[in-house]
Protein backbone atom coordinates (compact mmCIF):
# COMPACT_ATOMS: atom_id res chain seq x y z
CA UNK A 1 0.00 0.00 0.00
CA UNK A 2 0.99 3.78 -0.62
CA UNK A 3 1.27 5.95 2.52
CA UNK A 4 1.38 9.38 1.98
CA UNK A 5 3.12 10.95 5.42
CA UNK A 6 3.26 14.88 6.16
CA UNK A 7 6.27 16.73 8.42
CA UNK A 8 7.77 15.89 6.63
CA UNK A 9 6.05 15.28 3.20
CA UNK A 10 6.90 11.68 1.46
CA UNK A 11 5.67 8.71 0.62
CA UNK A 12 6.32 5.38 1.32
CA UNK A 13 5.38 1.92 0.59
CA UNK A 14 4.47 -0.74 3.31
CA UNK A 15 2.83 -4.41 2.75
CA UNK A 16 -0.88 -4.87 3.14
CA UNK A 17 -2.76 -6.11 3.94
CA UNK A 18 -2.85 -4.79 7.24
CA UNK A 19 -4.84 -3.29 10.16
CA UNK A 20 -4.60 0.35 10.44
CA UNK A 21 -3.34 -0.39 13.78
CA UNK A 22 -0.42 -2.55 12.61
CA UNK A 23 0.26 0.45 10.40
CA UNK A 24 0.83 2.73 13.15
CA UNK A 25 3.03 0.25 14.80
CA UNK A 26 5.01 -0.73 11.82
CA UNK A 27 5.57 3.33 11.19
CA UNK A 28 5.97 3.69 15.15
CA UNK A 29 3.29 6.61 15.51
CA UNK A 30 1.14 6.92 18.07
CA UNK A 31 -2.32 6.66 16.92
CA UNK A 32 -3.38 9.44 19.08
CA UNK A 33 -1.30 12.11 17.26
CA UNK A 34 -2.69 11.06 13.60
CA UNK A 35 -5.74 10.70 11.47
CA UNK A 36 -5.93 7.84 8.50
CA UNK A 37 -7.67 8.64 5.58
CA UNK A 38 -8.66 6.33 2.81
CA UNK A 39 -10.15 8.73 -0.11
CA UNK A 40 -12.45 11.08 1.73
CA UNK A 41 -12.82 8.62 4.54
CA UNK A 42 -11.43 8.45 8.28
CA UNK A 43 -10.43 4.72 8.79
CA UNK A 44 -10.54 3.07 12.55
CA UNK A 45 -7.56 1.20 14.26
CA UNK A 46 -9.55 -2.13 13.59
CA UNK A 47 -10.53 -1.86 9.71
CA UNK A 48 -8.10 -3.41 7.27
CA UNK A 49 -6.49 -1.65 4.45
CA UNK A 50 -5.02 -3.66 0.99
CA UNK A 51 -2.26 -3.67 -0.62
CA UNK A 52 -3.47 -1.46 -3.63
CA UNK A 53 -4.91 1.27 -1.44
CA UNK A 54 -3.58 4.68 -1.27
CA UNK A 55 -3.96 6.38 2.61
CA UNK A 56 -3.27 9.15 4.24
CA UNK A 57 -1.68 9.70 7.32
CA UNK A 58 -2.16 12.95 8.67
CA UNK A 59 -0.88 14.67 11.67
CA UNK A 60 -3.19 16.52 13.73
CA UNK A 61 -0.46 17.77 16.31
CA UNK A 62 0.53 21.48 15.86
CA UNK A 63 2.63 23.76 17.38
CA UNK A 64 0.83 26.52 18.73
CA UNK B 1 -16.10 -0.72 14.74
CA UNK B 2 -19.68 0.53 15.05
CA UNK B 3 -20.99 3.42 16.46
CA UNK B 4 -22.19 3.59 19.76
CA UNK B 5 -25.29 5.58 18.97
CA UNK B 6 -26.42 4.14 15.75
CA UNK B 7 -26.27 1.16 13.46
CA UNK B 8 -23.24 3.15 11.23
CA UNK B 9 -19.49 2.18 10.70
CA UNK B 10 -17.42 4.26 13.24
CA UNK B 11 -14.79 6.58 11.36
CA UNK B 12 -12.92 7.44 15.33
CA UNK B 13 -12.56 5.69 18.11
CA UNK B 14 -12.65 8.04 21.31
CA UNK B 15 -10.82 5.46 24.11
CA UNK B 16 -10.68 8.32 26.44
CA UNK B 17 -15.00 8.18 26.40
CA UNK B 18 -14.52 4.31 25.56
CA UNK B 19 -16.73 5.25 22.78
CA UNK B 20 -16.52 5.60 18.79
CA UNK B 21 -19.13 7.41 16.69
CA UNK B 22 -19.59 7.53 12.37
CA UNK B 23 -19.34 11.22 11.16
CA UNK B 24 -23.06 12.29 12.19
CA UNK B 25 -22.81 11.34 15.99
CA UNK B 26 -19.09 12.34 15.85
CA UNK B 27 -19.96 16.12 14.46
CA UNK B 28 -23.20 15.89 17.01
CA UNK B 29 -20.77 15.05 19.96
CA UNK B 30 -18.67 17.76 19.47
CA UNK B 31 -20.75 20.45 18.97
CA UNK B 32 -22.26 19.43 22.05
CA UNK B 33 -19.16 19.56 23.89
CA UNK B 34 -18.68 23.33 22.56
CA UNK B 35 -22.14 24.12 23.63
CA UNK B 36 -21.15 22.90 27.18
CA UNK B 37 -18.04 24.43 27.12
CA UNK B 38 -19.57 27.80 26.06
CA UNK B 39 -22.36 27.29 29.31
CA UNK B 40 -20.18 25.61 31.85
CA UNK B 41 -17.88 28.35 31.25
CA UNK B 42 -20.00 31.07 30.64
CA UNK B 43 -18.28 31.96 27.73
CA UNK B 44 -20.65 34.21 25.71
CA UNK B 45 -24.44 34.44 24.72
CA UNK B 46 -26.52 34.46 21.35
CA UNK B 47 -26.82 37.99 21.82
CA UNK B 48 -23.17 38.46 22.29
CA UNK B 49 -20.51 39.86 19.22
CA UNK B 50 -17.67 36.93 19.20
CA UNK B 51 -14.32 37.59 17.64
CA UNK B 52 -12.72 34.49 16.44
CA UNK B 53 -8.64 34.43 16.13
CA UNK B 54 -8.04 32.41 12.75
CA UNK B 55 -4.91 30.62 11.52
CA UNK B 56 -6.10 28.84 8.55
CA UNK B 57 -5.48 25.41 10.81
CA UNK B 58 -8.08 23.29 11.51
CA UNK B 59 -8.59 24.66 15.13
CA UNK B 60 -10.08 27.93 14.19
CA UNK B 61 -12.00 27.00 11.11
CA UNK B 62 -13.33 24.23 12.98
CA UNK B 63 -14.00 26.77 15.97
CA UNK B 64 -15.62 29.28 13.53
CA UNK B 65 -17.77 26.58 11.69
CA UNK B 66 -19.35 25.27 15.46
CA UNK B 67 -20.20 28.60 16.45
CA UNK B 68 -21.82 29.83 13.40
CA UNK B 69 -23.53 26.08 13.15
CA UNK B 70 -24.73 26.55 16.87
CA UNK B 71 -26.09 30.40 15.85
CA UNK B 72 -23.76 32.61 16.93
CA UNK B 73 -22.36 35.87 15.97
CA UNK B 74 -18.93 34.99 15.09
CA UNK B 75 -16.82 37.13 12.83
CA UNK B 76 -12.74 36.62 12.63
CA UNK B 77 -9.59 38.20 12.77
CA UNK B 78 -6.55 36.83 10.46
CA UNK B 79 -3.38 38.10 11.40
CA UNK B 80 -0.73 37.74 8.37
CA UNK B 81 2.57 37.52 9.70
CA UNK B 82 4.31 37.24 6.42
CA UNK B 83 6.33 33.91 6.40
CA UNK B 84 7.26 33.32 3.74
CA UNK B 85 5.24 30.73 1.47
CA UNK B 86 3.27 29.79 4.50
CA UNK B 87 1.81 32.76 5.53
CA UNK B 88 0.03 32.95 1.70
CA UNK B 89 -0.91 29.39 1.76
CA UNK B 90 -2.77 29.70 5.47
CA UNK B 91 -4.53 33.21 4.27
CA UNK B 92 -5.42 31.68 1.22
CA UNK B 93 -7.47 28.98 2.95
CA UNK B 94 -8.63 31.46 5.77
CA UNK B 95 -10.31 33.76 2.93
CA UNK B 96 -11.84 30.54 1.33
CA UNK B 97 -13.57 29.44 4.26
CA UNK B 98 -14.90 33.04 4.82
CA UNK B 99 -16.39 33.45 1.41
CA UNK B 100 -17.91 29.52 0.95
CA UNK B 101 -18.65 29.00 5.02
CA UNK B 102 -18.90 32.55 6.77
CA UNK B 103 -19.96 35.40 4.46
CA UNK B 104 -23.43 33.04 3.86
CA UNK B 105 -23.84 32.95 7.97
CA UNK B 106 -24.09 36.87 7.53
CA UNK B 107 -19.65 36.84 8.89
CA UNK B 108 -17.03 38.77 8.14
CA UNK B 109 -13.49 38.10 8.40
CA UNK B 110 -10.89 41.13 9.38
CA UNK B 111 -7.49 40.52 7.95
CA UNK B 112 -4.50 42.72 9.68
CA UNK B 113 -0.64 42.50 8.14
CA UNK B 114 2.56 42.47 9.99
CA UNK B 115 4.13 43.84 7.15
CA UNK B 116 1.71 46.84 6.71
CA UNK B 117 2.32 47.53 10.15
CA UNK B 118 5.81 47.26 11.09
CA UNK B 119 7.75 47.05 7.96
CA UNK B 120 9.12 43.79 7.80
CA UNK B 121 7.48 40.32 8.01
CA UNK B 122 7.46 38.61 11.72
CA UNK B 123 11.01 36.48 10.69
CA UNK B 124 12.57 39.70 9.90
CA UNK B 125 11.78 41.43 12.69
CA UNK B 126 12.46 38.80 15.20
CA UNK B 127 15.93 39.06 13.80
CA UNK B 128 15.55 42.79 14.12
CA UNK B 129 14.94 42.24 17.79
CA UNK B 130 16.47 39.55 18.74
CA UNK B 131 13.88 37.38 19.73
CA UNK B 132 12.65 33.98 19.50
CA UNK B 133 9.88 34.54 16.02
CA UNK B 134 7.25 32.66 17.99
CA UNK B 135 7.67 34.83 21.24
CA UNK B 136 7.70 37.87 18.79
CA UNK B 137 4.57 35.97 17.02
CA UNK B 138 2.79 35.73 20.31
CA UNK B 139 3.11 38.93 21.24
CA UNK B 140 1.98 40.51 18.09
CA UNK B 141 -1.17 37.93 17.89
CA UNK B 142 -2.14 38.75 21.39
CA UNK B 143 -2.07 42.70 20.77
CA UNK B 144 -3.69 42.72 17.90
CA UNK B 145 -6.30 40.06 18.74
CA UNK B 146 -7.29 42.21 21.41
CA UNK B 147 -6.90 45.47 20.00
CA UNK B 148 -9.56 45.00 17.13
CA UNK B 149 -11.98 42.93 19.75
CA UNK B 150 -11.66 45.94 22.03
CA UNK B 151 -11.97 48.71 19.58
CA UNK B 152 -14.73 47.25 17.56
CA UNK B 153 -16.49 46.75 20.83
CA UNK B 154 -16.59 42.70 20.51
CA UNK B 155 -18.19 41.25 23.43
CA UNK B 156 -15.79 38.26 23.51
CA UNK B 157 -12.55 37.06 21.70
CA UNK B 158 -12.56 33.31 20.87
CA UNK B 159 -9.60 31.22 20.21
CA UNK B 160 -8.65 27.50 19.17
CA UNK B 161 -6.86 26.23 21.79
CA UNK B 162 -7.81 23.05 22.57
CA UNK B 163 -6.97 20.05 25.19
CA UNK B 164 -4.02 19.43 23.62
CA UNK B 165 -2.58 22.48 23.93
CA UNK B 166 -4.09 23.15 27.50
CA UNK B 167 -2.68 20.00 28.56
CA UNK B 168 0.94 20.52 26.90
CA UNK B 169 0.63 24.12 28.35
CA UNK B 170 0.16 23.72 31.86
CA UNK B 171 2.64 20.76 31.55
CA UNK B 172 5.25 23.12 31.06
CA UNK B 173 4.42 25.92 33.40
CA UNK B 174 4.11 22.78 35.95
CA UNK B 175 7.69 21.37 35.19
CA UNK B 176 9.12 24.82 35.42
CA UNK B 177 7.13 25.91 37.99
CA UNK B 178 5.70 29.01 36.56
CA UNK B 179 2.97 29.45 39.14
CA UNK B 180 1.89 32.95 37.94
CA UNK B 181 1.22 31.45 34.64
CA UNK B 182 -1.22 29.34 35.81
CA UNK B 183 -4.05 31.51 36.42
CA UNK B 184 -4.10 32.63 33.19
CA UNK B 185 -4.69 28.86 31.84
CA UNK B 186 -8.76 29.22 32.81
CA UNK B 187 -10.74 28.75 29.61
CA UNK B 188 -12.49 32.04 30.41
CA UNK B 189 -10.53 35.21 30.85
CA UNK B 190 -12.89 38.33 31.85
CA UNK B 191 -12.15 41.47 30.56
CA UNK B 192 -10.61 42.36 33.80
CA UNK B 193 -9.75 45.85 33.12
CA UNK B 194 -10.22 48.58 30.40
CA UNK B 195 -8.19 47.75 27.20
CA UNK B 196 -8.61 43.73 28.26
CA UNK B 197 -11.49 41.90 25.75
CA UNK B 198 -12.64 39.20 27.48
CA UNK B 199 -11.01 36.24 26.12
CA UNK B 200 -12.05 32.42 26.29
CA UNK B 201 -11.22 28.69 24.51
CA UNK B 202 -14.29 26.62 23.64
CA UNK B 203 -12.85 23.89 22.36
CA UNK B 204 -10.79 23.34 25.77
CA UNK B 205 -12.82 19.99 26.44
CA UNK B 206 -12.11 18.21 22.77
CA UNK B 207 -8.48 16.75 21.83
CA UNK B 208 -6.55 17.66 18.41
CA UNK B 209 -7.63 14.86 17.22
CA UNK B 210 -11.54 14.99 17.38
CA UNK B 211 -10.88 18.58 16.20
CA UNK B 212 -8.94 17.14 13.51
CA UNK B 213 -11.56 14.67 12.72
CA UNK B 214 -14.88 16.76 13.13
CA UNK B 215 -12.59 18.64 10.37
CA UNK B 216 -12.27 16.40 7.91
CA UNK B 217 -15.71 14.77 8.22
CA UNK B 218 -16.83 18.36 7.81
CA UNK B 219 -14.85 19.01 4.78
CA UNK B 220 -13.58 21.54 6.68
CA UNK B 221 -10.61 22.62 4.15
CA UNK B 222 -7.80 23.68 6.33
CA UNK B 223 -4.35 23.84 5.96
CA UNK B 224 -2.19 21.16 7.09
CA UNK B 225 1.27 21.87 6.96
CA UNK B 226 2.92 23.41 10.38
CA UNK B 227 4.23 26.11 10.75
CA UNK B 228 7.87 26.18 9.89
CA UNK B 229 9.10 28.30 12.37
CA UNK B 230 7.69 25.97 15.38
CA UNK B 231 9.71 23.18 14.40
CA UNK B 232 11.77 22.17 17.74
CA UNK B 233 8.77 23.94 19.97
CA UNK B 234 8.69 22.89 23.43
CA UNK B 235 5.28 22.58 23.11
CA UNK B 236 5.40 20.01 20.45
CA UNK B 237 7.96 17.93 22.77
CA UNK B 238 5.21 18.53 25.72
CA UNK B 239 2.46 17.16 23.24
CA UNK B 240 4.19 14.08 22.40
CA UNK B 241 5.20 13.30 25.66
CA UNK B 242 1.33 13.21 26.37
CA UNK B 243 0.14 11.76 23.65
CA UNK B 244 2.80 8.86 24.82
CA UNK B 245 0.68 8.96 28.52
CA UNK B 246 -2.54 9.11 26.81
CA UNK B 247 -1.55 6.02 24.48
CA UNK B 248 -1.36 3.83 27.78
CA UNK B 249 -4.08 5.55 30.15
CA UNK B 250 -6.66 7.03 27.77
CA UNK B 251 -8.44 10.11 30.01
CA UNK B 252 -4.91 11.21 30.87
CA UNK B 253 -4.88 14.71 29.24
CA UNK B 254 -8.74 15.12 30.21
CA UNK B 255 -7.38 14.13 34.10
CA UNK B 256 -4.73 16.44 33.48
CA UNK B 257 -6.24 19.58 32.87
CA UNK B 258 -9.73 19.60 34.14
CA UNK B 259 -8.24 18.69 37.09
CA UNK B 260 -5.98 21.54 37.54
CA UNK B 261 -9.30 23.58 36.64
CA UNK B 262 -11.58 21.60 39.30
CA UNK B 263 -8.07 22.45 41.65
CA UNK B 264 -8.62 26.23 40.06
CA UNK B 265 -12.25 26.66 41.10
CA UNK B 266 -11.87 25.03 44.77
CA UNK B 267 -9.17 27.47 45.61
CA UNK B 268 -10.92 30.56 43.91
CA UNK B 269 -12.77 31.69 47.43
CA UNK B 270 -9.45 32.01 48.56
CA UNK B 271 -6.97 33.16 46.16
CA UNK B 272 -7.01 36.34 44.61
CA UNK B 273 -9.06 36.96 41.32
CA UNK B 274 -7.46 37.85 38.37
CA UNK B 275 -9.77 41.06 37.98
CA UNK B 276 -8.05 42.00 41.67
CA UNK B 277 -4.71 41.21 40.57
CA UNK B 278 -4.88 42.80 37.02
CA UNK B 279 -6.17 45.93 38.70
CA UNK B 280 -3.76 45.95 40.62
CA UNK B 281 -0.58 45.48 38.57
CA UNK B 282 -1.67 46.90 35.08
CA UNK B 283 -1.87 50.56 33.72
CA UNK B 284 -2.48 51.92 30.19
CA UNK B 285 1.01 51.87 28.20
CA UNK B 286 2.07 55.25 27.45
CA UNK B 287 1.47 54.75 23.78
CA UNK B 288 -0.95 52.54 22.78
CA UNK B 289 -3.38 52.76 26.08
CA UNK B 290 -3.74 49.12 26.03
CA UNK B 291 -3.24 47.34 29.42
CA UNK B 292 0.93 46.50 30.28
CA UNK B 293 2.81 45.94 33.71
CA UNK B 294 5.56 48.22 32.10
CA UNK B 295 5.60 51.83 31.03
CA UNK B 296 5.48 50.86 27.36
CA UNK B 297 4.13 47.86 26.38
CA UNK B 298 6.16 44.57 25.21
CA UNK B 299 4.13 45.19 21.69
CA UNK B 300 5.11 49.20 21.40
CA UNK B 301 8.63 48.43 22.95
CA UNK B 302 8.92 45.97 19.85
CA UNK B 303 7.35 48.44 16.82
CA UNK B 304 9.70 51.02 18.19
CA UNK B 305 12.73 48.85 18.09
CA UNK B 306 11.93 47.49 14.83
CA UNK B 307 11.02 51.21 13.03
CA UNK B 308 14.31 52.49 13.69
CA UNK B 309 15.99 49.51 12.59
CA UNK B 310 13.78 48.60 9.39
CA UNK B 311 14.34 51.85 7.28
Amino acid sequence: MKVHLSHPTRDVVIQGPKRVADVFKELNLIPEAFLIIRGQDLLTEDETVADGDSIEIRPVISGG
Amino acid sequence: MRCRKCPKRAVLGLPRHNTAFCGGCLTEFVRSQVQRAIKAQQMFSPDDRVLVAVSGGKDSLTLWEILLKLGYRADALYVDLGIPGYSSRSKEKVEQFAKVVAEPCGSQLTIHTVEEDAGAGIKELANLIKRPTCSACGTIKRYQFNRVAWQNHYDVMATGHNLDDEAARLLGNVLQWQEEYLQKQSPTLPASIEGFAKKVKPLYRMTEREIAAYAVVNRIDYLVEECPMAKGAKMLVYKDALNRLEAESPGTKQRFYWGFLDRQEKSSSVAPSMTQIDQTTLQPCTVCSQPTTAGTCSFCRMMARAKTTVK
